[in-house]
């Protein structure tokens, strides 16, 4: 299976992508400027509130047309929709992890004199990001399973070579798409150990 | 080429007409959903332990491959799975494939239900010697159903962003129309806007709802909590 290659590739990128974008728009969204605050929270409302599957054609087929602008490939097409989209979703578990911090260390911190920035850094950010963890893995287990619709703008990943495979034996198509699942199953395997992982990880050392 | 407001104009009616599908097929894919999760929920119940473990594993399988490829599964892989194997039509396939791929996450939602349910509920319940209907209809599911509810709403809005999937085994929702025009006319910028569009008209005022649920049900708790922490 060549396939797996690409589909890992994709994986990888978007999960960069998505990160990065999860942390700035949830700063962003917590920000003071209220320009800020709005743009983002457009952002997020946008890319939460429509589906993925359509935000994928979208970038693939209207955003060349609209800006002229050629996203290059099919490759960024995909990655670009897919970190998008959980980047919104992953922003809002940033958020609420920031804020769920208690409020009593905002005040202790201010207390011993802390900067904005030192606060954030030293204090807050260490204790949320132990609470984003658990949410964090779900959403790469989420990732993985919607990288297979790139073969749906014609990335060669597992599908893509499954659906070929397909076509060209009919009569073992069971076997086939079972396979592509198996795949698909296998590299999920070390996610859900890491999701468990970090679950366990996040509830240690935590007063609650 | 540029933005055009006639072919805007010209590919809404079209687009519309595939919206009662793709809505059509997000109830029953939801119904389905629904009912199989609860079967998910029995089976752990079985008190074999063995038996618990494989299901467990099932579901993992199911819940942590793509939904895309199970749609192609059973859509192009069941009739040719020998014995029970047979034809299904799109509609059916994709109310299958998306039913049973979030009937996993449904059924962890009624455990999460049933499992907050205090344990002090149970054994009062026990100790007035009620019978097993009793026990359930009157003290475990008034408690165990609320804090589903906006769980089930949640699952209701992300299926309904799915089900656009199902186009890709033929099933003519929005997204299908969309793409058939943009195909036709050579025009995909505002058909596939208008789909993305008729997406955020629909699961936005119901995202808030859900919130707007989820905190009525959070404050309903809060209170008990307080009441029985003093």
């Amino acid at each position: 299976m060549k396939g797996v290659e690409i589909t890992v590739t994709v994986l990888l990128a978007s999960v960069v992508l998505g990160y990065l974008m999860a942390f700035i728009a949830g700063f962003c969204r917590l920000s003071s400027n209220v320009i800020l605050r709005k743009f983002t929270g457009f952002y997020v409302e946008v890319f939460r509130g429509t589906s993925l599957i359509v935000q994928l054609f979208w970038l693939y087929y209207a955003l060349p047309i609209l800006f002229g602008i050629e996203i290059g490939s099919n490759f960024w097409a995909g990655v670009l929709a897919i970190s998008l989209n959980y980047g919104a979703y992953m922003s809002e578990v940033v958020r609420s992890s920031i804020l769920s911090v208690a409020k009593g260390q905002t005040e202790a911190s201010t207390a011993l004199n802390m900067s904005r920035f030192q606060r954030m850094r030293l204090v807050i950010f260490p204790q949320a990001v132990r609470m984003m963890l658990p949410e964090f893995g779900n959403y790469l287990i989420l990732m993985l399973k919607s990288t297979s619709l790139v073969s749906l703008i014609g990335m060669m990943d597992i599908l893509y070579y499954g659906d070929i495979l397909r076509s060209s034996n009919l009569s073992q198509a069971p076997t086939v798409y079972l396979l592509v699942l198996v795949f698909y199953f296998i590299l999920a395997l070390p996610l859900i150990w890491l999701t468990k992982k970090m679950e366990s990880a996040s509830k240690k050392g935590v007063a609650s | 080429m540029n933005w055009s407001w006639d072919i805007f104009f010209e590919s809404f009616p079209i687009i519309i007409e595939g919206l009662g599908i793709t809505i059509a097929l997000t109830i029953a894919c939801y119904l389905f959903a629904l009912l199989f999760g609860f079967v998910w929920t029995l089976l752990r119940q079985i008190p074999i332990k063995p038996v618990r473990w494989i299901l467990l594993w099932i579901m993992e399988f199911i819940r942590s491959t793509p939904p895309l490829v199970q749609l192609f599964f059973i859509y192009y892989a069941w009739p040719m799975v020998p014995v029970v194997g047979m034809t299904l039509d799109p509609f059916t396939s994709a109310v299958l494939g998306l039913g049973i791929h979030y009937s996993t996450y449904i059924g962890e939602v009624y455990r999460t239900g049933i499992n907050s349910v205090d344990k002090g509920q149970w054994e009062a319940s026990r100790a007035l010697n009620f019978s097993t209907r009793r026990k359930w209809t009157k003290i475990i599911l008034p408690q165990a159903i609320p804090p589903t509810i906006p769980m089930l709403g949640n699952y209701l809005i992300i299926m309904f962003k799915e089900v656009p999937l199902a186009s890709t085994i033929g099933v003519v929702g929005i997204l299908a129309m969309a793409n058939n025009y943009g195909a036709d006319h050579w025009r995909y910028l505002e058909p596939l806007t208008i789909v993305a569009i008729l997406f955020l008209v629909l699961s936005y005022p119901s995202a808030i709802l859900v919130n707007k649920l989820e905190r009525k049900f959070n404050r309903r708790f809060d209170k008990k909590g307080a009441v029985s922490n003093d």
